[in-house]
Order: structure tokens, then C-alpha cells, then sequence
């Protein structure tokens, strides 16, 4: 056993990048959420993004430009639920799955002929002064541009869900739609926009997998992100703040893991990676105590009468 | 079966109608457990497939079904290809071993191969690679490179095949330097790319220069080339995009020239079943270009290392070795046996850990 | 301009008439695809949909259909009933994994035993097993108002976790040269729910189906337990006036479709399966909920829509090995299939008026 072995500066800086691709697809779907629909095709989302980005990137030879396809595939295919559920008025868990399958097999199509090829780099960002403070500069300023549009995501939900008009609306129509709509607000409207949303964070989030985190594309390479991420909302109890602290530990749990196995110290792996879920499902007990519970209408269906 | 008969008439039939007609193809059937798309394992089962095809032309006809779940999908995959006529079927997954048995005795005419399996009938051979042959050059190489004298190690599951691996790798990293310590992280996963980009990533920052991996995917490479100073070697296949660094060598699966001698057996009708372990010699396991970024001495030396084994003059375990809890396992120049290798469920002594259970 | 209006009950016509319309739209839909990927069309969905039920080998692939559709329904009919009182057990693989992981250490803990018990008793542990796992989410819910769509879910990644070490650990063959997994109960008889006629792909879980769609049949429509699950659903304020009480509500529904899923799991690792091994659950928990959702959660129809997605599993599969389509586009077609069943769904319970602006 070497646990001296162990940077905790390097460590922290790893747990930022592992904790960044659930931390988009999370803050996407605390959005959706947020307005009353659950959507259980984060995985699917998130696979498709990580195709088009990478596919985009290779093409292009731009970074960027796979980011910004991976947030519209992502979008699109987010479109597929938007209009099963808000305008079909087809069940939400069941859209969702078959959303997974779908993005699943399309991916593993769109990405035939893309396997074994490399990406274009994305450049870290040097931040000249703050990245050489000792202990803080490497854990938090010498990374990918994502990680801090990740975190400033994280920062502008917070504040849009607080302070903002369009925050209270999506609040309003997420605690009771039937309220909200007799309030005048536009429930589908707001909901298919959400979605949207969603679907462009996951689609990012899928595509700093494949285009920053692995570099590479294979098929299924997500390997249950997205329904990491969906456990994250849960665990965050639908609170911007508190999904950036749920990303890390989801991310921390896995990479300590690691760590904790090349110091050689002998853990169970099974039961450490059980870790995460189990303090979700205390998270939701506690929570429970404390009133900060679902959004009102999640899951259910609305349908404007009169 | 009944319907195997009225089958089999109707195709005698069809040969007496049109005598003149060419011999039906031979056709062989692949079960495969990823998609062809995975870079690695499946990947290059496929290429076999495809080595096949290209050596018979017109003679045979490949199928193929991919991403096929380990058990009760997999037997019928397994049967649905012996239905459609298919003379030989390679299932290339450990986990396909109890449905290939099954199946196979519903088909005594059929010709099976399992992959890396121990299971065998009339009509089930098995065929796996000495995959550690190619461990102890790795090892050699990784010893000789390392600055830091720590080698890290990917492993995806403790089963005897990964710790064979280990061990093969280990006691060559100790020959050519003493100092070297091996640091593993089990994986639980054979491909999962992200998983094994952070294993990676961990060892590297706990002072790792050389990541040996057992998964598949070229997630570690990448992240070597990320931190830079890290050398690798390519798994399953060649993982050529990453050379000449990281990636300074790999052990290839070449299944191509064993596809084609069992397919040439059927043909023959010499066909029978045997439980086959092939290495360096015979090509299942093939050593991928050693770059220019291995100093030349080393590459030397690990070239002769590969003809030695190759040869069989030398073998990879060869005493004196002793268990990792000190008590003696092979005395001066013995070999292990294949019987003890394929179950093999312990370290050899120096390394630090435990397997876990 | 069109205008969605409810109808005061469901349209029985467009009930029966909405599957087909999706299947025929799926294949057009699918078929353009097929055609894209260089495959002929009508071949490919003539393969798919053709091919299992009246090809040359339908007599091999029929009985499959049974083998691959039994444990579909047999946790979408447990999923069912409380989908139809709204409570949400979406967590069924995990309760399918850990039935399976307690059928099968109850039935290896007699190995070698040669006794007609074990059987039995695998099937009351695989039961309990994911009654138990189910009982997790339903007391949670009754003690602190937990969300049980959360803490089901949460469970299958934790289900998953056991199962790996179960593999690795406790229930690793001890003649199984270190591999991962379990015995195979196939070659253990007292365990082995094996084929009850040979050939014809019944087993018990099949068996168990068919008793399960009966038997919420006769719930839903015959007894007064079924009346208050489809009240709660339907108006749950004037479920409380009829005496219903939801907590015993929640612990009989999660309850019975935790069952039920264990049984699944249990039946499928004691036959076709044959062992518990790390890649034992391939999801059938999942497509269970969308199965119920397709069958419109009525036992009969959960019936006919379970066997027609082992239709299009089994059916892909052909298509892949004689067509050569890749495995992804084989998952792509049945995603279409189940966006379009799910949409369509829409005409049973609206109708869409024309609405001519008014005219000034």
C-alpha cells in the first residue's frame, strides 16, 4: 500500500474532468425536469451527441465546430421526445426508453465509419497567471474550455432558475402546469424549449467523451453516463448548485476507486461503486425531511382543456 | 431433427437436378460479442472473417452476427446459423462456451469453434492464444523504457487469462530491471472507454510511464499521449494510429491463419476436434512493429526474446519462480504446464496486491 | 387550424386500429432506411416481420418467440398494475437481476443434492428476492414520501453492482477455472427449468406468463382489488371516498411487479440462461416498461405486444445474420416501431377537429 502515491492535487484535477460530462447531460435534464417532464433518454442523447461531435470535429478539423454539432444532434433528437410527449401526449418513461434505444442504434450507424480515427486536439486553456498558483492553479485552471462552460452552465442555471422571469415560468410550469397555464404561460411551449435544452446539454456532454475525455469513437462508448446523470438530478434534488457537488462525487467515487487500486490498497470494487447510488437514495430520504421534494407535475401529462 | 432431413433432401435433390453446378460454398458462421466497430477484440475476429473470405473467393460465404448478448440469445444466434446451413461456426466469446455445447449436439454436422473456452465435443473444438507469450516481451520492453520504474496495469477481470498476463509481464519486467514495480487497477470491464481513460489517467499520476493494458480500447492510449512522457502498447489489435508514441508495440489476436486452415479442414473434410493453444510460433500471436522510439538494444533484445519463445527453446515460465506467498512453484529450469497456466489464480512472487475475489 | 379535443372515453375502433397503423407506417419508415443502408427493402422487412413466423425455420424460431417474449410479459403485467394505480416501478431490472441472484443461490446451495424440492424453492426465493428489492422503494415511499420512479431506478444500478460480485465472488463455479459466473443449472436437473415439451420453447416462465395476463385479467375486471387500482389511476380523490387505501395499494403493486420480475429473472437463469454471469441482465426489465405502455397496460394486449417485440428481436437477428444489417440498425427500426405505436396513441384518446378561424 503507497496511499503517498496519491497527488490530491492531481486527483481533484482528474475529478473535475470525470465529473464534466455528467455535469452538462445533469444540468440539461435538471432543466427538463425543472418544467414537469422527465426524460428518461439521456443516454440516447448523449451517445448521438458524442457521434455528431466527434463526426463534425473530424470533418471540420474543428473542436468547436463538433461541440456545436453535438449540441444540435443532441437538440434534435431531444426533438423526437418533445414531440412524442408534448404534442402526441405519449407517457414520458416509456418515450424516454425507446429515445435510448433509438439514439443507441442511430449512433452505432452514423458512426460506422469513424471508428479508429483521431480527433483534432482540443487545446487546454493556459490561464497565464492563475494556472501557476501553486495547488489551486492546476486543479482548477489548467483545463478544457468545457470544463468552465460546464461549471458557468452550472452557475447560469442557478441563477436563471432564481432570479430570472423565464426561471419562475419553468418553475411554475414544473410545480403545476394547470395553474400555470390558467396563469396565461404557454406549459408546451415552455416544456418543448426545455427539452431542447436538454437535448443540446447531453449532446455536449457526450461529446467531451468522445472528443476530450477517451479521444476516440466506439460504439455504446457512453456505457451508462447518461443514466448516471439522470441519478445526479435526483441526487442534486433538482438544484443547480448541488449538481455540481453530485457531479463530483459521482466522478470522485470512480476515479478514487482507481486511485485508491494503484496505491495498491485492496478495496471491493462492487460495493465502492454501489456507493454513489445508495447515497442517492439517501439523499432522496433526507430530502424528504426537508421539503425541497420533485417538481409538482413530473411525469405527467398535460393537455390544455378548454 | 426432422426438419434437417427433409433439408437435407431437398439440397441432395437440388444436386441431382443440376448436377452440372458448382459446389455449394462453405459456409461459415461467425458469433461475435461486441460490434465489429469495437477497435479491438471483435474487430479483429472480423478481420479473420474477412481473411477468410478473401483467401476463398467464390469457395465460401461468411455470416456473421454481431453484439450478441452471452447466453440465452446467443444459442439462438448459434442455432439459427446452423439452421441456415452454415458447415462451421467460430463463437468467439468465453461466455459462448455453454450455448456452443448445447447447440452443437442438436448439429452433429456441424463443425464448431469456441473461442477460449475448455468445453469441447465431437463436433466443438477450442481455440485460444498465448497471449502472455506476447506479455513477457511487452514486459521486457516496458522494464527497459521506464524511468520511474513504475508500470502500470490495466486489467479487466481476475480471471486466470489476465493473471497469466500479469505475471508473464511481471517476471520479464524484474529480468531486465530489478527496480520495477507494477502498480494494477482492476477494471471490471473488458471496454469501457472512459473507465479506462481514467485508470490510465490515475496511474499515469501516481507516477506510471508505461501502461500495459488487458481491455480493449485505445482510451489509455490516448490518454499516454495526453500526459506525453508515457509509453503504451496496443491490445487485441494494433492500435496503429498511436505509434510511434505512445504506443511502441502491441500484442495482435491473428486469428486469419487458424479461420482459414479449419475452413480448409471442412473443406477437406479432414476436420476433427482439438483443443488448440497457439502462440508466437504458430502466428495467433503477433508481436506489432516495435518503433523507433524503443532504443535499439532494447528492440534487439526484444526481438530475440520473441524468437526464443518462438522456437520453443525458451519459455515464458520458467523456474525458478516462486508463488507471491513465497512458497516454491517451479523449480530451476522448469516449465509450467498448460493445465496449471490455464487455471492459474495467483501472483508470482514481488508483486504487491491481492487478486481480488 | 387543428385542435387536439379529449374524448369522453377512449375510442374502441382506434384502440385496435392504432397498432397496425404503426407497424405499417414502421415499415415504410424502416424500409426507407433498409434502403439507404444498400438493402433491399421489402426483404429486409419481409425477413424481419415474415422470416420467424412463416419461413422455412419458423418451427425453431416460433417457440423462440415464446422464450424471448416470456419474461417481457411477465414483468410488464407486474409493471402494469401499478403503472394503471400511478405508481411508478421503473426499476424492474433490478429486481429481475436480484430474483434471479436469489433463485439461483437457493437452488445452487443444494448442489448436488438430487431433490424435487430445489425447483420449487428457486422459484419461492426468485419471487422473494424481487419482492424484497421491491419492498425497498414501497416502504420508502410509505415511510418518507420518496419518489419510487428514483429509488427503483437507483436500485438497478445497484442490482447490477451485486450481480458482479455475485459472479466474482459467492456464487463463482468453483470448477470454473477462475471465469466470472456462476454453475450452469442446465447441467444441475432438479434446478434446471428446462423446455416442459421438448421443442416447443414452453418452459415454466412461459407457463408463468400466460397464468400472470390471466390472472390480472380476472383482477382488473373481476375483483375488487382491480377496481380500486384502476380508480386510484382515474380519479385518486374519489378513490379515497371508496375506502381505498393507498398504502396498502402501493405495498400490492410494487410489491407484485418486484415479484414478478424475480420470477422472471429466476426462470430465465435456471433455463435459457443457464448461469448468473456478470452480462446475466440484458435489459428485458427496461423493455418491459415499454411493452406494458404498448399493450396500453391491459393484460391482453401487454400479451400480443410482448410477443411482438420478441418478434422484432428475433427477426432483427435473422435480418442481421442473413442480410448482413448491422446490429444498430436493427435497434434503430425498433426504436421507429416504438415512437410510432407511442404516437399514435394519441388518436385513442383525441380526436382532431378542424377549426376554421373565425371569419370578421
Amino acid at each position: 500500500m503507497d496511499l503517498a502515491s496519491i497527488s490530491p492535487v492531481l486527483l481533484l484535477a482528474s475529478l473535475m474532468v470525470a465529473a464534466t460530462p455528467i455535469l452538462l447531460a445533469a444540468l440539461g435534464e435538471l432543466v427538463v425536469e425543472r418544467s414537469g417532464v422527465l426524460n428518461l433518454g439521456v443516454e440516447g442523447m448523449m451517445i448521438t451527441g458524442a457521434i455528431c461531435g466527434f463526426a463534425a470535429a473530424v470533418e471540420t478539423g474543428s473542436p468547436f465546430a463538433g461541440f456545436v454539432a453535438a449540441a444540435l444532434g443532441g437538440a434534435v433528437l431531444s426533438l423526437l421526445f418533445a414531440g412524442l410527449t408534448q404534442v402526441a401526449l405519449a407517457n414520458q418513461v416509456a418515450s424516454g426508453l425507446a429515445l435510448t434505444l433509438f439514439g443507441l442504434g442511430l449512433s452505432a450507424l452514423m458512426g460506422q465509419g469513424y471508428v479508429g480515427v483521431k480527433p483534432p486536439p482540443t487545446p487546454r486553456l493556459d490561464i497565464p497567471v492563475l494556472g501557476d498558483i501553486p495547488i489551486l492553479g492546476p486543479i482548477l485552471f489548467g483545463h478544457d474550455v468545457m470544463v468552465y462552460v460546464g461549471l458557468g452552465l452550472c452557475a447560469a442555471i442557478w441563477a436563471m432558475l432564481k432570479y430570472t422571469r423565464a426561471g419562475l415560468v419553468l418553475r411554475a410550469v414544473g410545480e403545476n402546469h394547470d395553474a400555470a397555464h390558467a396563469l396565461g404561460y404557454k406549459v408546451v411551449r415552455v416544456r418543448v424549449m426545455a427539452i431542447l435544452f436538454g437535448g443540446a446539454c447531453a449532446g455536449l456532454g457526450g461529446a467531451y467523451i468522445s472528443l476530450i475525455r477517451v479521444p476516440q469513437w466506439t460504439e455504446g462508448m457512453t456505457a451508462g453516463a447518461g443514466w448516471i446523470a439522470l441519478a445526479l438530478v435526483v441526487f442534486a434534488s433538482w438544484k443547480a448548485g448541488r449538481v455540481l457537488l453530485g457531479a463530483w462525487l459521482f466522478g470522485g467515487v470512480t476515479v478514487l476507486q482507481l486511485n485508491l487500486q494503484a496505491a495498491g490498497v485492496a478495496i471491493p470494487v462492487e460495493y465502492l461503486s454501489m456507493s454513489p447510488y445508495l447515497i442517492t437514495i439517501l439523499v432522496l430520504v433526507i430530502m424528504s425531511a426537508d421539503r425541497s421534494r420533485a417538481p409538482g407535475s413530473l411525469g405527467r401529462i398535460f393537455h390544455a382543456t378548454g | 431433427m426432422r426438419l434437417e432431413k427433409i433439408l437435407a433432401g431437398a439440397i441432395l435433390a437440388a444436386g441431382l437436378a443440376v448436377p452440372a453446378a458448382a459446389q455449394d460454398p462453405t459456409k461459415v458462421g461467425f458469433i461475435y460479442v461486441g460490434p465489429i466497430g469495437d477497435g479491438g477484440w471483435t474487430y479483429e475476429h472480423d478481420k479473420g472473417r474477412l481473411a477468410v473470405e478473401e483467401h476463398f473467393g467464390d469457395k465460401v460465404e461468411t455470416v456473421f452476427q454481431e453484439s450478441v448478448p452471452e447466453g440465452a440469445d446467443a444459442e439462438r444466434a448459434i442455432t439459427q446459423m446452423a439452421l441456415r446451413g452454415a458447415d462451421l461456426i467460430f463463437t468467439t466469446s468465453f461466455g459462448f462456451m455453454e450455448p456452443t455445447i448445447t447447440v452443437a449436439k442438436k448439429f452433429p454436422d456441424v463443425k464448431f469453434e469456441h473461442a477460449t473456452g475448455f468445453k469441447t465435443a465431437d463436433n466443438v473444438s477450442t481455440y485460444s492464444a498465448r497471449f502472455y507469450e506476447g506479455r513477457a516481451i511487452q514486459g521486457h520492453i516496458a522494464a527497459s523504457m521506464t524511468e520511474s520504474n513504475v508500470i502500470g496495469y490495466i486489467a479487466s477481470y481476475p480471471i486466470p487469462e489476465v493473471i497469466r498476463g500479469i505475471n508473464a509481464a511481471y517476471i520479464h519486467a524484474r529480468k531486465a530491471n530489478p527496480d520495477v514495480e507494477f502498480k494494477i487497477i482492476w477494471a471490471y470491464t473488458w471496454f469501457d472507454p472512459a473507465k479506462e481513460a481514467d485508470a490510465a489517467t490515475a496511474l499515469i499520476e501516481q507516477g506510471a510511464d508505461v501502461i500495459l493494458q488487458h481491455t480493449d480500447s485505445t482510451a489509455p492510449q490516448a490518454a499516454a499521449e495526453k500526459a506525453g512522457d508515457v509509453i503504451t502498447f496496443g491490445q487485441a489489435s494494433d492500435m496503429a494510429e498511436y505509434k510511434p508514441y505512445p504506443r511502441v508495440s502491441s500484442i495482435i489476436d491473428n486469428w486469419a491463419p487458424y479461420y482459414i486452415e479449419r475452413t480448409q479442414d471442412v473443406m477437406d473434410g479432414t476436420w476433427e476436434s482439438q483443443q488448440v493453444w497457439h502462440g508466437i510460433n504458430e502466428g495467433m500471436v503477433e508481436i506489432g512493429e516495435i518503433t523507433d522510439a524503443v532504443p535499439e538494444d532494447v528492440k534487439t533484445q526484444a526481438l530475440a526474446l520473441k524468437a526464443e519463445i518462438a522456437s520453443g527453446d525458451y519459455h515464458p515460465f520458467t523456474g525458478p519462480l516462486n508463488k507471491q506467498d513465497g512458497s516454491a512453484w517451479l523449480a530451476e529450469g522448469e516449465t509450467a504446464d498448460d493445465g496449471t497456466l490455464l487455471g492459474m489464480d495467483f501472483y508470482v512472487e514481488g508483486i504487491s496486491g491481492k487478486i481480488p475475489q | 387550424m387543428l385542435k387536439l379535443e379529449q374524448r369522453p372515453e377512449p375510442s374502441r375502433l382506434w384502440t385496435y386500429l392504432t397498432p397496425p397503423l404503426a407497424v405499417a407506417v414502421t415499415m415504410i419508415a424502416g424500409g426507407a432506411l433498409f434502403a439507404l443502408l444498400g438493402k433491399n427493402p421489402v426483404e429486409a422487412i419481409a425477413t424481419i416481420f415474415w422470416e420467424p413466423l412463416f419461413g422455412e425455420f419458423a418451427f425453431y424460431y416460433g417457440p423462440q418467440l415464446l422464450v424471448k417474449g416470456a419474461p417481457l410479459i411477465l414483468i410488464a403485467i407486474g409493471l402494469s398494475l401499478g403503472f394503471r394505480a400511478g405508481i411508478w416501478n421503473i426499476g424492474a431490472e433490478g429486481q429481475y437481476i436480484v430474483g434471479a441472484i436469489t433463485g439461483a443461490g437457493a437452488g445452487l446451495a443444494f448442489y448436488p443434492a438430487d431433490l424435487w424440492v430445489v425447483f420449487p424453492v428457486m422459484v419461492v426465493a426468485g419471487a422473494a428476492g424481487g419482492w424484497a428489492w421491491a419492498m425497498i422503494p414501497a416502504l420508502l415511499k410509505l415511510r418518507f414520501g420518496t419518489n419510487e420512479i428514483l429509488v427503483s431506478l437507483m436500485l438497478v444500478y445497484v442490482a447490477e453492482q451485486l450481480l458482479a460480485a455475485m459472479s466474482l465472488g459467492l456464487l463463482k463455479n468453483p470448477d470454473g477455472f477462475g471465469f466470472p459466473g456462476s454453475r450452469n443449472l442446465q447441467q444441475y436437473a432438479p434446478a434446471h427449468n428446462a423446455e416442459l415439451v421438448a421443442g416447443t420453447g414452453m418452459h415454466w416462465g412461459v407457463v408463468a406468463a400466460l397464468i400472470a395476463v390471466i390472472f390480472a385479467y380476472v383482477l382488473l375486471n373481476r375483483h375488487v382489488l382491480g377496481y380500486h387500482i384502476r380508480l386510484t389511476g382515474q380519479a385518486p380523490r374519489a378513490a379515497r371516498f371508496a375506502g381505498v387505501r393507498p398504502k396498502r395499494l402501493v405495498l400490492f403493486c410494487l410489491g407484485m411487479s418486484g415479484a414478478l420480475a424475480g420470477l422472471a429473472g429466476m426462470f430465465e437463469v435456471s433455463g435459457p440462461a443457464g448461469q448468473i454471469s456478470i452480462d446475466f441482465n440484458v435489459g428485458y426489465g427496461f423493455t418491459a416498461i415499454i411493452v406494458a405502455f404498448l399493450g396500453r397496460l391491459h393484460p391482453v394486449g401487454i400479451l400480443l405486444a410482448g410477443l411482438l417485440m420478441a418478434l422484432t428481436y428475433i427477426g432483427g437477428e435473422i435480418a442481421q445474420s442473413n442480410l448482413g444489417l448491422p446490429a444498430a440498425a436493427i435497434q434503430v427500426f425498433q426504436g421507429m416501431l416504438l415512437f410510432f405505436l407511442l404516437a399514435v396513441d394519441l388518436f385513442t384518446n383525441f380526436r382532431i377537429r378542424v377549426i376554421r378561424p373565425e371569419t370578421a
